[in-house]
């Protein structure tokens, strides 16, 4: 069943678009709705978080104590990997870019759906069904992948790693990496194509301009990552030579391509929770993000250097040029700076609301600081020299990616929950459940810098005693359980807040964008009236028209054709 | 260590202190990346290690020296970050439903933190690229030379100029046996797959790829026992792929060599 | 239109200039390929839209000030609710694991794929504009 869709003006009330469809179960099955489909991925992101964190666990356990034997070393190399796979693969790219922006991209631009509902769907079937595919691998007889997320050259070949598990990760990655490709097209199509009245590009919100870039960057990064992953099954299954010394090919092409899509990759992670505490910051503090076009060439900029930076992963291999890399990989800290002091000036001045988003977007903050200056340190070949492939590496990764797929995650998480649900989380809740995470997450990853310094290499299963790594890593091991302990807290929250719900309204946070517009959850379709965009923030001129943003003069055209135009 | 009574040292020391006073006025970022500069440039014996190794060859402290840079560098700009967030963290808590000020941007402010992280990362990449080309630089003619071979799961270290092979047996893991105060180039290869070659102490891994040959240079400068790691996951043992390094005087070596000339220890 | 054909032709750009330098300094085929590939990924849909951008008349979207006549009108016909990507889905599924085990799921897979693309096809043509 289509329905065709008309534009909504402000004079449109009262026209609810209420559309009679299946419901239950095959309401799941069949929605294109973007909301279904946006929750769908946030939901099931989730589940893999949990699946994940677990095994995180279990890895934290094993290196409680020197010579572990919590698990066999085979079990210990399987989890990691599958650890690693999932959050990167599974989690945080698909709760961003799947979950977030499916939901909020139609919202925030005025839009009734995705470009292309039918494609989203599919997106989501391939999602769910690879990320299924990777987890079979430990019901296999030879267990599930066990070279870590990276499945380097040529310990993932057939002879290095035979079995069901490693093709069962290619083929699942595989199936992800389709389904980002079509994410990636419907997002920028959409967002190109779909926008309303006077949502011209320069006044989209930062996280839907995110969201554009983190699309291009897709489209730039996961082809290459799905033929570098047929490349592999061929080699595996077809006899083919590409990454085998032996028949001429190059185990480090596999190194090239991986990270050519790798280095992207971090970035489409990390780009979509920046534009998330982008439009936290600005409403927790009742004022307009500082330096919109700043922020928007700095995306622009991540995105064009992200794709000149992949082979600082590959300094220690002696092929790569190290200054090139070298130099990129340092310059693109600026536009990640610029995003910092960006965030600082939009609170100063500010009338800063302590509610749990804005208390998590702070937490990001923190973390990715931290983070992002040791990505300094690696981006400088003799320093990576020193540590690569050590704890200092480790450390480093989760800083940037917990700090933003955590910290930033559960503040947009927490931030349109209310518009997800139409319900309210427990405030106390939520806060307690970040001063857990919060301590918890960095007892488990300062001390890994530490350890990275004194020479652990990452990816061990055991150490010795006389390593004098022991110490270290029961802290670290400490902070995990408290970490785990914080997500406990989190589903004891969504628990309470599913039993004895609270309404929340349609705009708790006095919201700036369009999506805080309409009801909470929106009607299918979204919109029943669009106020009149005419600067950034349509939902804060509609409310606030006495500091509406086309009045100040320096805005935009617009505002300065009215000014003139009322003086003659 | 340099030694703080020695005038020389102090006026050395003093005058770079001076002349970068000088250069800057102390304006937060700046005066700390003047610091930070001169960490770099200068003698690095008060700063503290920042939980790193010091470098036991010339090329390791090379980089523990960029490493300090780096780090009072980093220290200066997290500092400034933090300093700022926290001040508006609690400088600007909500205090009533009054609206603040809609400052939609300010050009000066946006420019100047632009313009300042690409200056420290331009300085940066100075030193990196100083310290990188010592630290990959390979003699043409070595002292001595030994070719290092990785395989799952151990090492195999031969010296070419006496036929002498060590290579790992067992619960025993080998030994790569080097002179101090001279030069030798390693040559690095691995048998199957991707390995790291990791000595901890040396502050240095380098890939043993499969079908590519690595060269590199070690200039021991102490004496002693040293660990050494595989770095990159080589499959199921790859924890236990180690190996020690011991550094002896150029005397002890040439005796060591004598003795194992045409050896193969297993 | 222009900002979007901007966009994509500033990213094209710019990874052209970065794959020439890296191809005469580096000298490394795989990754100029690559980069020779994203700079076209910019430049060759930035084209296409600033071609289009010429001969097409103002958008409403890009208008700071839409009339009310702009404002209304009809955006696009979008489907409500359909089974066939998820058919689609199963059979990609299918195919998946086929190529891992190697059993008779591969011909299911893709007779799921090749039905559920044209159902698809065909609803969507049955419901009007896209």
């Amino acid at each position: 069943m289509t329905l065709t869709e008309e534009k909504k003006g402000e004079s449109d009330h009262g026209q609810a678009g209420h559309h009679e469809g299946p419901s239950g179960l095959y309401r799941w099955l069949t929605s294109t709705d973007h909301k279904v489909i946006g929750k769908n991925y946030m939901y099931t992101a989730m589940v893999f978080l949990f699946i994940a964190g677990g095994m995180a666990m279990l890895i934290r356990t094993q290196l409680a104590s020197p010579n572990g034997h919590f698990v066999s070393q085979q079990t210990y190399n399987e989890l990691f990997t599958i650890h690693g796979s999932i959050m990167l693969y599974l989690f945080a790219g698909p709760f961003a870019f799947g979950g977030f922006a499916n939901y909020l991209v139609p919202l925030q631009i005025g839009a009734p759906d995705m470009a292309f509902p039918r494609l989203n769907a599919l997106s989501y079937w391939l999602y769910l069904t690879g990320g299924i595919t990777m987890l079979l691998g430990f019901l296999t007889a030879s267990g599930a992948a066990a070279f870590g997320w990276v499945g380097y050259a040529p310990l993932s070949s057939s002879t290095n790693s035979p079995g069901a598990g490693p093709d069962l990760w290619i083929v699942s990655i595989a199936l992800v990496g389709f389904s980002g490709i079509f994410t990636g097209v419907n997002l920028v199509t959409t967002i190109f194509y779909l926008r309303a009245p006077g949502m011209t590009m320069f006044r989209m919100p930062i996280f839907t301009w995110n969201m554009l870039v983190t699309g291009l960057l897709i489209l730039i990064a996961f082809p290459v990552l799905t033929a570098a992953l047929i490349m592999l099954y061929a080699d595996r299954h077809f006899g083919t030579v590409i990454y085998s010394v032996k028949g001429g090919g190059s185990p480090v092409l596999w190194q090239n391509l991986f990270w050519f899509f790798g280095h992207p990759e971090v970035y489409i992670l990390a780009l979509p929770f920046f534009g998330m505490v982008s439009e936290i910051f600005p409403v927790f503090s009742k004022k307009p993000v500082f330096g919109y076009k700043g922020l928007v060439f700095a995306t622009l900029a991540i995105a064009g250097l992200s794709t000149g930076v992949w082979a600082h992963h590959m300094f220690t291999t002696g092929t790569v040029l190290l200054p090139f890399f070298s130099a990129l990989s340092l310059l693109i800290a600026v536009p990640t700076g610029i995003k910092i002091f960006t965030w600082i000036g939009t609170m100063w001045g500010g009338q800063l609301n302590y509610k749990a988003p804005l208390t998590w977007a702070i937490g990001f903050i923190v973390a990715f600081t931290m983070g992002g200056i040791t990505g300094v340190f690696l981006a400088s070949p003799p320093i990576d020299f020193a540590t690569h492939d050590t704890y200092f590496v480790v450390a480093h990764f989760h800083q940037v990616l917990f700090g933003s797929t955590i910290f930033a995650g559960f503040a947009g998480f927490f931030y349109w929950y209310p518009k997800l649900t139409g319900r309210m989380y427990r405030e106390w809740l939520a806060k307690l459940q970040f001063w857990v995470v919060f301590i918890g997450f960095n007892v488990t990853f300062l001390p890994q810098y530490l350890l990275g310094l004194k020479g652990m290499p990452r990816r061990i299963a055991v150490y010795s005693p006389t390593d004098g790594f022991t110490f270290l890593n029961q802290i670290s091991t400490v902070g995990g359980y408290l970490t785990g302990l914080g997500f406990v807290i989190f589903l004891v929250n969504m628990w309470i807040s599913w039993k004895r719900p609270v309404p929340a309204g349609d705009n708790p946070w006095d919201g700036y964008t369009l999506e805080w517009a309409t009801t909470s959850p929106p009607p299918s379709h979204n919109f029943t009236s669009l106020p009149p965009v005419r600067s950034t923030r349509p939902t804060w001129d509609r409310n606030h028209p006495e500091h509406a943003d086309y009045k100040s003069p320096h805005v935009t055209e617009y505002a300065k054709k009215e000014v003139s135009s009322s003086e003659g | 260590m340099l030694n703080p009574q020695d005038p020389e040292v102090d006026g050395e020391m003093k005058q770079g202190h001076k002349k970068f006073t000088s250069l800057v006025r102390p304006r937060g970022v700046t005066s700390a990346l003047a610091v930070a500069t001169a960490a770099l440039g200068l003698s690095s014996c008060t700063i503290p290690t920042f939980g790193a190794f010091k470098g036991a060859t010339t090329q390791g402290q090379s980089t523990f020296h960029l490493f300090q840079g780096f780090a009072l560098a980093s220290i200066a700009v997290g500092g400034v970050t933090f300093l700022l967030l926290f001040y508006v963290m609690f400088r600007f808590r909500k205090k009533d439903e009054s609206i603040p000020k809609q400052t939609h941007s300010n050009v000066p402010i946006e420019i100047m933190y632009t313009v300042i992280p690409i200056i420290i990362v331009v300085i940066l990449f100075f030193f990196t690229v100083r310290v990188e080309n010592k630290v990959v630089a390979v003699s043409p003619s070595p002292n001595q030379r030994v070719t290092v071979t990785a395989f799952q799961w151990g090492w195999k270290f031969y010296y070419p100029a006496t036929n002498t092979t060590v290579i790992a047996s067992g619960n025993t893991y080998p030994q790569l046996v080097l002179p101090q105060g001279e030069t030798t180039t390693v040559t690095l290869v691995s048998k199957d797959v991707v390995h790291g070659f990791y000595i901890p102490a040396f502050n240095f891994s380098r890939y043993a790829l499969p079908g590519f040959t690595n060269r590199f240079d070690f200039n021991p400068t102490t004496t002693g026992t040293f660990i050494g790691r595989c770095s990159q996951l080589c499959g199921l043992y790859h924890s236990e792929m180690l190996f020690s390094v011991k550094v002896i005087s150029p005397a002890a070596f040439s005796s060591w060599t004598a003795s194992q000339a045409g050896k193969v220890t297993a | 239109m222009k900002v979007e054909h901007k966009i994509y032709l500033g990213l094209g750009a710019f990874f052209s200039l970065i794959v020439i330098i890296y191809w005469l300094w580096a000298g490394e085929s795989g990754g100029a390929t690559m980069l020779l590939a994203s700079a076209l990924l910019g430049l060759v849909p930035g084209s296409y839209l600033g071609w289009w951008a010429k001969r097409m008349s103002q958008r409403p979207e890009d208008v700071d000030e839409p009339t009310v006549e702009q404002s209304s009108g009809s955006i696009g016909a979008f489907p409500t609710y359909t089974i066939w990507p998820f058919v689609m889905g199963m059979g990609a599924f299918m195919v998946a694991l086929a190529m891992v085990f190697g059993s008779w799921t591969l011909v299911i897979g893709f007779a799921f794929i090749i039905s559920a693309a044209i159902s698809a096809t065909l609803e969507s043509k049955r419901g009007g504009v896209i």
